[in-house]
């Protein structure tokens, strides 16, 4: 072969124009097959990944086992509508055993080994505050679904945010004109002796007094506590209302006891649903709970006006008009608190198609694009109601609604303003360097 | 006795398992990289755990508050009084220090079921009290220590320990120190004064050893341990919470000795080692995992008794420490 016959050889290669055209030939055939048009697209339609870090097991997991239901049905309806960006969205899901140690390692995880986007998810304070060293460090932005204040404290850092559950501060906040002024002034407050309980004891006091109210008595119970007799005694006799958020396996025998230490003449009593989160209201022993109230995220029963999103979202999530699963009428949901994940993905997608986001190359922008969100309208994407976001504390702000137990039912009898529960920021993340 | 060529084995086995952990870093992806760095200080915490446990005889269920002194006397002084890394690591180690001599002190009055107890009492009094001092401890939900406040300047140069590689290869530092004064200890004659105490402490005490005194050298020299591998998870890791001092962290390094070989230097990195992978993998896959880990511990129970080291030293490494 002379070197005139061999003008389209590329070196070495031994490559002729024969074999060239082959080679042609058969990647235009390849490229014709399903599977390299995927492969061919990967930079445009590869899904996007969201490390969903989940209570599977530990204390939180009959609120986890829900936020997993409540997150699927919303990337379901995400997906079926494009995706983001045109991209469809992938969960991954890791247990954290609603441990902080482990609720870290999963952050490492979902950055490091499965590579995702973002991380998504968590409930549990002591998770969040133990996760969120490691996210900063990763700079992965972490979006959590806690109502703890620790986001707004402005304590962890520029990578976590808490855009779809308003916080305990706030909530407490928010509730206190309407016990003042519905159920009475002078308030005894029974709470969890650890952080959780806190919040409540220190927020609320506060809030309370600027309603012309006061806090009578504070009874902190010891996590260990399986028996509550001992500390009913302390309640002092004029108190007017009972303020109550008792989380845990204990909550049943602690209403049983009051029930008992009173009979049928009671305070008023005004508890926080977390505390019976993924319990039936009608369960045995809970009679007492009979013409209480409750604060509610979101209302576990369907109610007489509730909008069309609201109702397409119980939909999708598959509750019934009891809050319950409607293919197990005793699978009690955590309505409460599950919205907040829906919400949290739409803020995502909101903020990722803002930010033109197309990998992890563009975290910082994503983290910036969150920050400058301000509200969130009511509607299919925000079906608990609309919303302030505030990007210095990367916290959102909304309504709370307070529920009567009538019936055997939680009935709504208030919902705030989104303003009684705005608070002076303590914080700006903004100002911490990407 | 122990011949010279042993202890040219044992030492040239250590001195490869801290230059193979070293050269990790180098080659180990991201992930498996971090893992380890997390993995080698709580080893250092069962290491600590094993001194007492292992060579001592002695079965503390309360090894988490030793632990958590050291988490919460590094935290604490750097979160509000602003101390700096080396000095709030120092103050981790002398929390320990001072908890493990008291805690010493009164629970070696007691022996077998009695200590466990004690020391379980001991250890859920103080989970409490970092739940009561919620106000500067933020109880159960915890504290963040910020990135810029874990870092070392020495002069001009500055060492951040939120970086992956300085984190690791202070892991290593200190999961080597921890080794060797372990291997050092355990070699010396206390080390065999220690363990004929838990052959047989009446006989010991017989030959004219004040087994008192050796075994609150021990409780204290393991709480110091523990309490450094607490304050470098506070410093590397950047969290301190109560979770740390609940009974489950008492429990988890009785688990990683057993399996890795109670009574074995490197027994506790391997059972460290092992039940991280166990939970990280099977989880992948279940989420009654935990199922998983208990029927591979009745494996291990089955066919290695004395853990993973302590087998293949009663079987075929008689030289192993």
């Amino acid at each position: 072969m002379t070197d005139s016959k061999r003008f389209f050889d590329l070196g070495k290669s031994g490559l002729t124009r024969r074999t060239a055209l082959k080679g042609l030939a058969a990647g235009a055939g390849l490229m014709a097959a399903p599977g390299f048009v995927r492969y061919s697209q990967a930079q445009s339609s590869a899904p996007i990944k969201i490390g969903f870090q989940a209570h599977r097991t530990g204390i939180g997991a009959a609120y986890g086992r829900w936020y997993e239901k409540t997150t699927n049905a919303a990337v379901k309806l995400i997906n079926d509508a494009g995706g983001i960006n045109g991209r469809p969205v992938e969960i991954i899901v890791e247990d954290d055993g609603t441990d902080p140690k482990r609720g870290a390692e999963v952050v490492a995880k979902f950055a490091s080994q499965h590579k995702t986007d973002i991380v998504f998810g968590t409930l549990f304070s002591h998770v969040v505050v133990g996760s969120a060293p490691t996210a900063g460090e990763l700079k992965i932005p972490y979006y959590v679904v806690s109502e703890g204040y620790h986001v707004a404290s402005g304590k962890l850092n520029r990578w976590v945010f808490q855009p779809g559950i308003t916080d305990v501060r706030s909530q407490v906040t928010s509730v206190a004109p309407w016990v003042a002024a519905n159920l009475g002034k002078k308030v005894t407050m029974i709470y969890p002796d650890y952080a959780f309980g806190y919040d409540h004891r220190d927020y609320f006091a506060p809030a309370i007094k600027a309603q012309g109210g006061e806090v009578v008595a504070q009874i902190p119970i010891p996590p260990t506590e399986s028996s509550f007799t001992k500390y009913l005694p302390q309640i002092p006799a004029d108190t007017e209302v009972l303020y109550h958020v008792m989380v845990g396996p204990g909550v049943l025998t602690f209403v049983k006891e009051l029930g008992e230490f009173y009979g049928s003449n009671k305070p008023q009593l005004f508890g926080f649903i977390d505390s019976l989160e993924a319990v039936d209201i009608n369960s045995p022993g809970l009679e007492f709970l009979d013409g209480s109230h409750f604060w509610e995220g979101s209302p576990r029963y369907a109610q007489a006006n509730d909008s069309e999103a609201q109702k397409a979202y119980r939909a999708a999530v598959g509750i019934d008009d009891n809050g319950a699963s409607t293919t197990d009428a005793k699978d009690v949901s955590t309505a409460a608190h599950m919205f907040g994940c829906w919400e949290t993905l739409y803020v995502i997608k909101k903020a990722m198609e803002d930010s033109g986001y197309k990998g992890p190359e563009d975290r910082a922008k994503l983290v910036e694009a969150t920050e400058a969100l301000t509200e969130f309208k009511e509607g299919p994407e925000h079906p608990q109601g609309d919303k302030k976001f505030n990007g210095k504390i990367h916290q959102v702000f909304g309504h709370q609604n307070i529920s009567k137990v009538e019936g055997g039912k939680l009935n709504v009898v208030h919902r705030t303003s989104i303003e009684d529960g705005m608070y002076e920021p303590e914080g700006d993340y903004t100002t911490q360097p990407l | 006795m122990i011949g010279g060529e042993a202890t040219a084995k044992v030492y040239a086995l250590h001195v490869a398992v801290i230059a193979l952990l070293v050269a990790l870093n180098f080659v180990l992806p991201e992930y498996h990289h971090g893992v380890l760095a997390r993995v080698l200080v709580l080893a250092v915490f069962a290491m600590g755990y094993n001194l007492l446990f292992g060579y001592v005889g002695l079965l503390s269920l309360g090894h988490a508050m030793f632990f958590a002194a050291g988490l919460y006397g590094a935290g604490l002084p750097l979160y509000h009084l602003g101390w700096g890394v080396p000095a709030a690591f120092a103050g981790g180690v002398s929390a320990g220090l001072v908890m493990s001599l008291v805690i010493g002190l009164l629970a070696l009055r007691t022996s077998g079921v009695a200590f466990m107890i004690v020391t379980m009492m001991f250890a859920q009094v103080f989970y409490l009290t970092t739940l009561y001092f919620g106000e500067w401890t933020r109880g159960d939900e915890g504290l963040v220590l910020q990135q810029q406040a874990r870092r070392i300047t020495l002069g001009t140069a500055t060492l951040d320990l939120t970086n992956p590689t300085t984190r690791y290869l202070l892991a290593v530092a200190l999961f080597a120190a921890a080794l060797f004064a372990t291997l050092a200890i355990v070699r010396s004659r206390h080390g065999r004064v220690l363990v004929a105490i838990r052959e047989n402490e009446e006989r010991t005490r017989m030959l004219g050893y004040d087994t008192f005194a050796n075994k609150l050298t021990a409780v204290v020299i393991s709480g110091v341990i523990c309490a450094a591998a607490g304050a470098a998870y506070a410093l590397l890791f950047g969290y301190v919470g109560s979770t740390f001092a609940s009974v489950q962290y008492s429990i988890l390094p009785l688990l990683w000795a057993l399996l890795g070989g109670a009574a074995t230097t490197l027994g506790p990195l391997i059972g460290t080692l092992f039940m991280y992978y166990v939970i990280d993998i099977t989880s992948g896959y279940t989420s009654a995992y935990m199922l998983v880990v208990g029927a591979v511990l009745i494996l291990l129970v089955l066919y290695f008794r004395k853990g993973v080291l302590g087998t293949l030293r009663e079987r075929w490494l008689r030289w192993l420490p």
